[in-house]
């Protein structure tokens, strides 16, 4: 049982990160409210005015806006799930006995560790580019017309390239999962007759539970504000088609230079991501005693 | 625990402190990784070897983060950079600001009026110079000469459009990867807003009327809009909607273009027999008009310019001096021909008879000199710039708009959708700005 | 899981897996065997696998054209500065919620980390604006503190995890013979969750050397790690693959070949109290 004295101490110790975070939190946060409700255009020093909440109406009602809500959920939604299934089947292949299983773990987990402007670039230009990329090589060699990725399906193309970049994140963390597993459980359930597919979703899939749990958090934290891909590929379009939430603040702060714009944004964005963080917690409360 | 903490980040200030202190004049200069420039890093040796006292320190960045890391800190005063590449749309807005160090004063050698009267016009606020131009550029055509031939066709001086429609339509072979033309698509208001703009004042359109209404529901854009997209569609590259500079230039390059409408510099890596397969087979023509007054070509120069409230001034002068004198242009030509100086900034250049020799030099003088970016469009405007309108606000508008020329060439909307929207997107930004109720 | 299987299944099963793992690592072979091929061979087609003039040219003009150790060094010192920050003021923060949890403790938790969630292009003139008066712009120091504190969530959570599973009695015993809480910290909770603690490591210096907001955008030529050597390669005028190749090559060896040496221990802490 913890005693008084070592709450405080718990008190002083955990106080350095906590102040650390809120001081992190707050003086940006606060900087941006107030700017938030100004006309301040970095271009025009000088002529910032109290505006009230223009520049939230004016965010609001983009049309850009809800595009980039569609797109931001689109693409969360899209990488979890190919990451997650393509993770869990990657990790029941990896957990059987195969030769060279360290090289293959080694090539598998190799996407994690690549800056993710660097893969975006090298996925558009040497991979998606319909007259130089290697898939248009691809598809000329078999006679095929090659196909125009980030014109005709952009935000999958994203997609795409966000989830080779995470999938073996999701891959390790359900493998060390898996083999955590009890094997004499699995040989029971063997003798009694169940096939592998009633084993894997009536054992293996629940004792994965957790850690899928982890990995959907994780990800949505780095998920919601993927933005180098988007900007080296795309830039947000053709139109808004793969605009999110930080694309369309980076326009707002970065391109228009428009402070108070962005700044409505940035506070928009962080209400929604308090919002999905409040989900999550409910989610990990059920499958996680932290 | 604290104290280590506190000591720790105390010393890592210090060391930085100290190691700012110890250099004693290292200019930091923010550029652009175009050839050019990367080619002027690999010669400063000739402007070291002369100041003793001054050292350079490059920041080479791809155009775009290049844009958003000066802007942010020279309207923050964040003082990171003692010299900037910036191009003609942030001068007249930069130096109306304050924000420019004037370079009137530059030394009487360096010749002042030798600079091209249409560039130092674009870098000129109220008769103070505010950078100086390292190369200056317009746009033109460049063509497949022998492809041209085999289609049947000659290239006029001074095509129009419909030539050019008519002759992209003849070039195109699709099954051996020859497209006619390769226009950008890509989105950017550097990239294919920019292509258009220049386009739409050829065919009559403009962004504003005086009175800062925008303009994309008049009929002269949807014209414009939709020529474009039909070209494209009949004899455009696959991806067309990715395409920016670089792209279609490594097309061109291999020997996939048979006509590209763009910067007047590129002329001379499609000449560049290093690089380009069709470096003997490449014509030059001025950019294409309608009839109707005002041709499609643009005008821009990247070019050198001090942040005030520097501290190094006097030794950043010598710098913009150095980079964008005669001299330097001569040390260019000995090292690596007449073909590889940066072009477009100075008349003397022009006059070189050497320099005549070059395949385009003419034709980037006269696709320079045809362009006014006081009076750029045919019906009057309110504002200045050719390709772009110097109004901060610009950037925002403009590469939103350029999203939505982008997806009509991709094909997810249609020219009119696109037009409408980007008339509604451009109401609500000047409206918010406060041009127009 | 040792079962026995069939030499045929298993042959299958490496056929499978081996042809994935190679489909997955593709792309970043195809980087490092452009990085050797000349910029014309890069887009040549159809496109020439190994049977190609093999050239360092690309390698030497990057590093004529920027200083590659300098980027190196600023990466190494920043990704490594702000992990070891981290874990130092991560580490009694952990140990407080896993041994003195209170009703709290998980709400602070997920507080923590859903300030990860903020997006940083909306508070990057705010946070400019700071680093311009504190004199931190373009200075290792600065990246350091603004990565610590962006990592510092995540760091926090995966200790908090691993410490959770070691038994409290062990931390109690020695606290009984006499352990102050510092030595309790220092000598016994800190080893037996050092497998924990090496893989929280590891994944904040890769978060961090991967980190491409903040590193861009807070630096100009002193303090400017790899991130930034790529925006001098990503888009330039005229042919560029081959050198973007040889330029993506030199940015992620360093933490590619950390990252395989240092797997398993990666891995083996890469739970996030997933595993019980």
């Amino acid at each position: 049982m913890p005693t008084q004295h070592s709450r405080v101490k718990a008190r002083l110790m955990i106080s350095p990160a906590v102040l650390l975070l809120l001081g992190w939190m707050l003086i940006p946060l606060g900087l941006t409210v107030y700017f938030s409700l100004l006309r301040y255009n970095l271009l025009m020093p000088g002529m910032e005015q109290w505006t009230g909440l223009t520049n939230y109406r004016y965010f609001l009602t983009d049309p850009a806006f809800f595009d980039a809500l569609r797109n931001t959920l689109v693409l969360v939604v899209g990488v979890l799930a190919i990451t997650v299934i393509g993770g869990v089947l990657l990790a029941l292949l990896l957990d059987q006995p195969i030769w060279g299983q360290g090289i293959v773990r080694v090539l598998v987990i190799a996407p994690f560790f690549i800056m993710p402007t660097v893969s975006a670039l090298v996925w558009k230009n040497m991979f998606m580019n319909p007259v130089s990329g290697l898939f248009a090589h691809a598809a000329k060699g078999l006679g095929l017309e090659p196909f125009d990725f980030l014109a005709h399906a952009p935000l999958f193309s994203i997609i795409l390239m966000v989830s080779w970049q995470w999938l073996p994140f999701a891959t390790l963390i359900l493998l060390t999962a898996l083999q955590s597993l009890d094997s004499e459980q699995l040989e029971a359930s063997e003798m009694d007759g169940a096939n592998y597919v009633n084993r894997f979703f009536f054992i293996v899939l629940p004792h994965l539970a957790r850690a899928i749990t982890v990995v959907i958090l994780i990800q949505t934290i780095f998920l919601l504000s993927i933005f180098a891909e988007i900007l080296v590929t795309t830039t947000g379009g053709p139109g808004t088609a793969t605009t999110n939430l930080t694309f369309l603040i980076y326009a707002q702060s970065l391109l228009h230079f428009d402070v108070g714009g962005g700044a409505a944004g940035g506070i928009i964005a962080i209400i929604l991501a308090n919002i999905v963080a409040i989900f999550l917690m409910r989610m990990i409360g059920k499958n996680l005693d932290a | 625990m604290k104290i280590k903490l506190s000591a720790l980040m105390g010393a890592a200030a210090a060391t930085c402190l100290l190691a700012s202190a110890a250099a004693a004049e290292t200019l930091t200069i923010a550029t652009v990784n175009n050839g050019d420039m990367i080619r002027m890093q690999g010669l400063t040796d000739d402007f070291t070897a002369n100041n003793p006292g001054i050292e350079l320190e490059w920041v080479t960045l791809e155009e775009n983060i290049l844009r958003q890391r000066v802007t942010t800190d020279i309207a923050t005063k964040g003082g990171q950079y003692d010299i900037m590449t910036i191009g003609t749309y942030e001068v007249p807005i930069w130096g109306k600001q304050g924000w420019l160090v004037g370079l009137n004063d530059l030394p009487e050698s360096y010749d002042i009026d030798d600079l091209l009267p249409a560039i130092r016009g674009g870098l000129t606020v109220d008769g103070e110079l505010y950078a100086a131009p390292f190369y200056g550029e317009s746009s033109m055509v460049m063509y497949r000469t022998d492809l041209m031939e085999k289609a049947g066709l000659e290239m006029p001086e001074a095509p129009t459009w419909d030539f050019i429609a008519q002759a992209a339509r003849a070039m195109t072979d699709k099954d051996n990867e020859v497209y006619g033309v390769c226009l950008r698509g890509k989105a950017g208001w550097g990239e294919n807003a920019a292509f258009i703009t220049a386009t739409s004042n050829s065919f009559g359109a403009r962004w504003f009327d005086e009175n800062w209404n925008p303009q994309f529901d008049s009929k002269a854009w949807s014209d414009t809009l939709n020529f474009y997209l039909d070209l494209m569609a009949a004899a455009g590259p696959p991806g067309a909607s990715s395409n920016g500079f670089n792209e279609n230039l490594a097309l061109f390059q291999t020997g996939k273009c048979g006509m590209w409408i763009d910067a007047t510099v590129a002329a001379s890596f499609v000449t560049n027999p290093n690089d380009s397969t069709v470096h003997d087979k490449v014509g030059f023509a001025l950019a294409p008009d309608n009839g109707l007054g005002k041709r499609s070509n643009w005008l821009w120069a990247w070019s050198l310019a001090i942040p005030a409230g520097s501290e190094k001034i006097e030794s950043a002068k010598k710098f913009i001096a150095w980079a964008t004198s005669k001299d330097y242009l001569a040390l260019v030509a000995s090292k690596e021909g007449w073909a590889n100086v940066p072009p477009g900034t100075r008349t003397s250049l022009y006059e070189n008879p050497e320099y005549a020799k070059v395949p385009f030099a003419k034709m980037t003088l006269d696709s320079i000199n045809s362009a006014d970016p006081t009076n750029p469009a045919v019906d009057p405007v309110p504002y200045v710039g050719v390709q772009f309108v110097a109004i901060p606000e610009f950037q925002g508008i403009a590469t939103a708009v350029g999203q939505q020329f982008s997806a009509a060439l991709a094909g997810t909307v249609t020219a009119e959708e696109a037009l409408a929207n980007a008339q509604s997107l451009t109401v609500r930004e000047m409206t918010k700005a406060g041009y127009i109720n | 899981m040792a079962r026995n299987v069939t030499p045929a299944r298993k042959a299958t099963m490496t056929a499978i897996a081996w042809i994935i793992g190679l489909a997955i690592f593709f792309p970043i072979l195809w980087t490092i065997l452009t990085s050797f091929k000349t910029e014309a061979e890069a887009i040549a087609s159809p496109p020439s696998f190994v049977l190609f003039d093999w050239t360092l040219e690309n390698f030497s003009i990057v590093q004529e054209r920027s200083d590659y150790f300098r980027h190196f060094l600023n990466s190494v010192i920043i990704s490594v500065g702000s992990t070891v920050l981290g874990l130092i003021i991560a580490i009694p923060a952990a140990w407080s919620m896993a041994f003195v949890p209170t009703k709290r403790t998980k709400h602070v938790l997920m507080w923590m980390l859903s300030t990860k969630m903020l997006p940083p292009v909306g508070v990057l003139v705010p946070i400019y604006l700071i680093f311009r008066d504190a004199g931190l712009l373009d200075t290792q120091a600065g990246l350091v503190i603004v990565l610590t504190l962006i990592n510092l969530p995540i760091i926090i959570w995966m200790l908090y995890t691993y410490f959770k599973e070691i038994p409290v009695e062990i931390l109690e015993a020695a606290r009984m013979d006499g352990a102050t809480l510092r030595s309790e910290i220092l000598y016994v909770l800190t080893p037996m969750a050092v497998p924990g603690i090496a893989s929280t490591l590891l994944l904040n210096i890769i978060l961090a050397w991967n980190e491409a907001f903040w590193t861009l955008n807070l630096t100009a030529a002193k303090a400017a790690p790899l991130t930034a050597f790529i925006a001098a390669y990503s888009s330039p005028e005229g042919l560029f693959y081959a050198k973007l190749s040889a330029a993506s090559t030199l940015a992620i060896a360093p933490i590619l070949v950390m990252g395989w040496f240092s797997q398993r221990q990666l891995v083996r802490g890469l739970t996030f109290g997933a595993v019980k």
